[in-house]
């Protein structure tokens, strides 16, 4: 009996030290970014970083820190994922949800998964060799380095996530709901778009949101076949340059305690506030839309 | 049987953690030519292993910097923005020029446009000629491909072609073989690359660029090239802390050695000029 006692702290115990450590981590990477990333506005101004539309620190005369045409880029191609992939995912959970049983199931969801563990650096790798020259002649454009490559193939890496995530919430929906439609004379298909899909609302929720981070948290894909031109686009096929594309390629580079080196923390920053931005209204919504059901 | 396998496990890992290793960083553009000279240099050499990464010369140039590596590959030379850093940080920067690039200016081969002036390439780098019709070739927009700013060909083009700031519209690739990769299928594109690059590149062909005499001079014509007479020639160079010493200085004596200038021209590359052959004297302290 006391021995259990003991156990019991002794676990709690770790399980404290682990959150403390996790949140101090947390609120340190924060500190950083913020400690180093303000200093940017001793070499620039605020107004200047936050509506410059050009981005050029490595200037032949001198040099600017625009965040507008990396933000549009990274704002254009999530965003065009996010079209591709929401839709095809939901689609494709709940076809593998209630439409597939046993063996098939496991099958093609293992296969989804499988998707989602493909390294990025090969997936852009299939952009650039595949994708790219596809594009260029599908739509008779010089390049296929641009918007449509980025989103196209951010959309193939949110898929699985979507998938996955909005299977998981479709399946953890009683079944008494759907035997009720039926009963009720329903077809299998208003039974999803009707009943199913809106019992999982949250979890879809849930599933998208982690689709749009995977989107704009990308970084090698998107270098590689973006174009990385720092241009605000005007078509699908002008070529952008993300934030994260922007950080991987010049912090290697820069050399420490410059402005240049101070503004890509400000990059992070931003990154860092977009994410936390997402994660507070998902997490509103989810809690808005929170129906609970007994299982 | 597990433990032998093991053990090998284990002496592999000691191997590999306490064979002498000569680190080099930075140049893409040199990436190939040092990969090979580091095969050829562990021929005689097995006990050294040299490897390499690239990245880019200021990446390369940072590292030297911060202690990261042994030999900093560098396409163009250190910015004395760079050599004050490196100095507050207790490193001398010192240069030794491996090899000489005939920096090239490609176009697809469809392309019917076979010489240039620098100017012309100035001025469609800027995005001041937008269309292949007014440097005499077909009615074609011109798309821009360059390199990202960590690359020294991307400063090293910056300063001595396009002289002003390059065109927001320019697609900035991560390396040498991506640029030739998109001129492949792009007929109105425009690129430059290490002219190691084009050896065995298909689909692009490298334009005659004219020189200070009025000749227009491809920079695959070798004896020109090495005559002085292509006009964007470059010293590649290799930056150690102080004066190369040790496993480091031994890689690099084999890289002047005349093996080693063999591999520099059949990388592409082309061997060391004599006024660079001084200036590497001096910087070994012979």
């Amino acid at each position: 009996m006391k021995l259990r006692k003991v156990a019991d702290k002794l676990v709690q115990i770790v399980f404290l030290v682990n959150a403390v450590l996790a949140a101090l981590v947390l609120f340190g990477i924060l500190a950083y970014l913020l400690l180093f990333g303000v200093r940017t506005f001793a070499g620039t101004s605020l107004g200047g970083f936050l509506f410059g539309t050009r981005w050029n620190p490595d200037a032949y005369g001198e040099p600017s820190y625009g965040l507008v045409p990396l933000l549009a880029g990274s704002f254009f191609t999530t965003v065009l994922a996010l079209v591709i992939s929401i839709p095809l995912g939901i689609a494709g959970a709940v076809f593998i949800a209630e439409r597939l049983k046993g063996k098939a199931r496991t099958l093609v969801k293992t296969v989804v998964e499988l998707f989602a563990g493909f390294p990025s650096v090969v997936i852009g790798f299939f952009g650039l060799v595949v994708v790219g020259p596809f594009i260029a002649r599908l739509f008779n454009v010089p390049s296929g380095l641009n918007l449509l490559n980025a989103g196209v193939l951010l959309a193939f890496m949110a898929l699985p996530t979507i998938i996955s995530v909005s299977d998981d919430a479709l399946r953890v929906v009683p079944q008494s709901y759907r035997e009720a439609a039926y009963a009720l004379g329903a077809t299998p298909w208003t039974t999803a778009t009707r009943v199913t899909l809106p019992a999982a609302k949250s979890g879809i929720l849930a599933a998208v949101m982690l689709g749009f981070g995977r989107a704009i948290g990308e970084t090698m894909a998107v270098l590689m076949v973006a174009g990385n031109a720092p241009v605000i686009p005007r078509s699908l096929f002008d070529p952008v340059r993300t934030i994260t594309a922007t950080i991987a390629v010049e912090l290697g580079e820069t050399p420490f305690h410059t402005t240049h080196f101070y503004a890509l923390f400000a990059l992070g920053l931003v990154l860092f506030l977009i994410a936390l931005g997402t994660n507070l209204i998902a997490e509103s919504l989810i809690r808005r839309e929170k129906r609970s059901f007994t299982l | 049987m597990k433990r032998t396998i093991a053990f090998a496990v284990l002496a592999g890992l000691a191997a590999t953690l306490f064979a002498a290793e000569v680190l080099v960083k930075g140049s893409d553009t040199m990436l190939n030519l040092t990969q090979r000279l580091a095969e050829a240099f562990s021929a005689v050499q097995p006990d050294i292993s040299v490897s390499i990464t690239g990245g880019g010369s200021g990446v390369g140039i940072n590292a030297i910097t911060n202690g990261e590596c042994d030999i900093a590959n560098a396409s163009r030379e250190i910015k004395s923005k760079e050599i004050s850093t490196a100095r507050a940080n207790g490193v001398n920067p010192v240069g030794i020029v491996i090899a000489i690039d005939g920096l090239s200016v490609i176009v697809s081969e469809k392309n019917s446009v076979e010489k240039l002036t620098p100017e012309q390439i100035g001025a469609i780098y800027r995005g001041e000629i937008k269309n292949w019709n007014q440097v005499g070739g077909p009615n074609k927009k011109i798309s821009l491909y360059g390199r990202q700013p960590s690359s020294g060909t991307f400063v090293f083009f910056r300063d001595a072609v396009v002289k002003g700031e390059y065109s927001v519209a320019m697609r900035q690739m991560n390396g040498n073989a991506q640029i030739i990769e998109a001129l492949k299928t792009d007929e109105g594109g425009i690129g430059y690359v290490g002219v190691g690059y084009l050896r065995e590149a298909t689909g692009v062909k490298a334009v005659a660029v004219r020189n200070a005499k009025g000749e227009y001079v491809s920079p695959l014509d070798e004896k020109k090239v090495e005559a002085g007479l292509y006009p964007l020639t470059r010293p590649l160079y290799q930056y150690t802390s102080g004066k190369p010493k040790g496993n480091a200085r031994k890689f690099i004596e084999f890289e002047l050695s005349p093996k080693g200038q063999e591999i520099v021209k059949q990388e592409g590359f082309f061997p060391v000029t004599s006024d660079y052959q001084e200036h590497n004297k001096a910087a070994l302290g012979k």
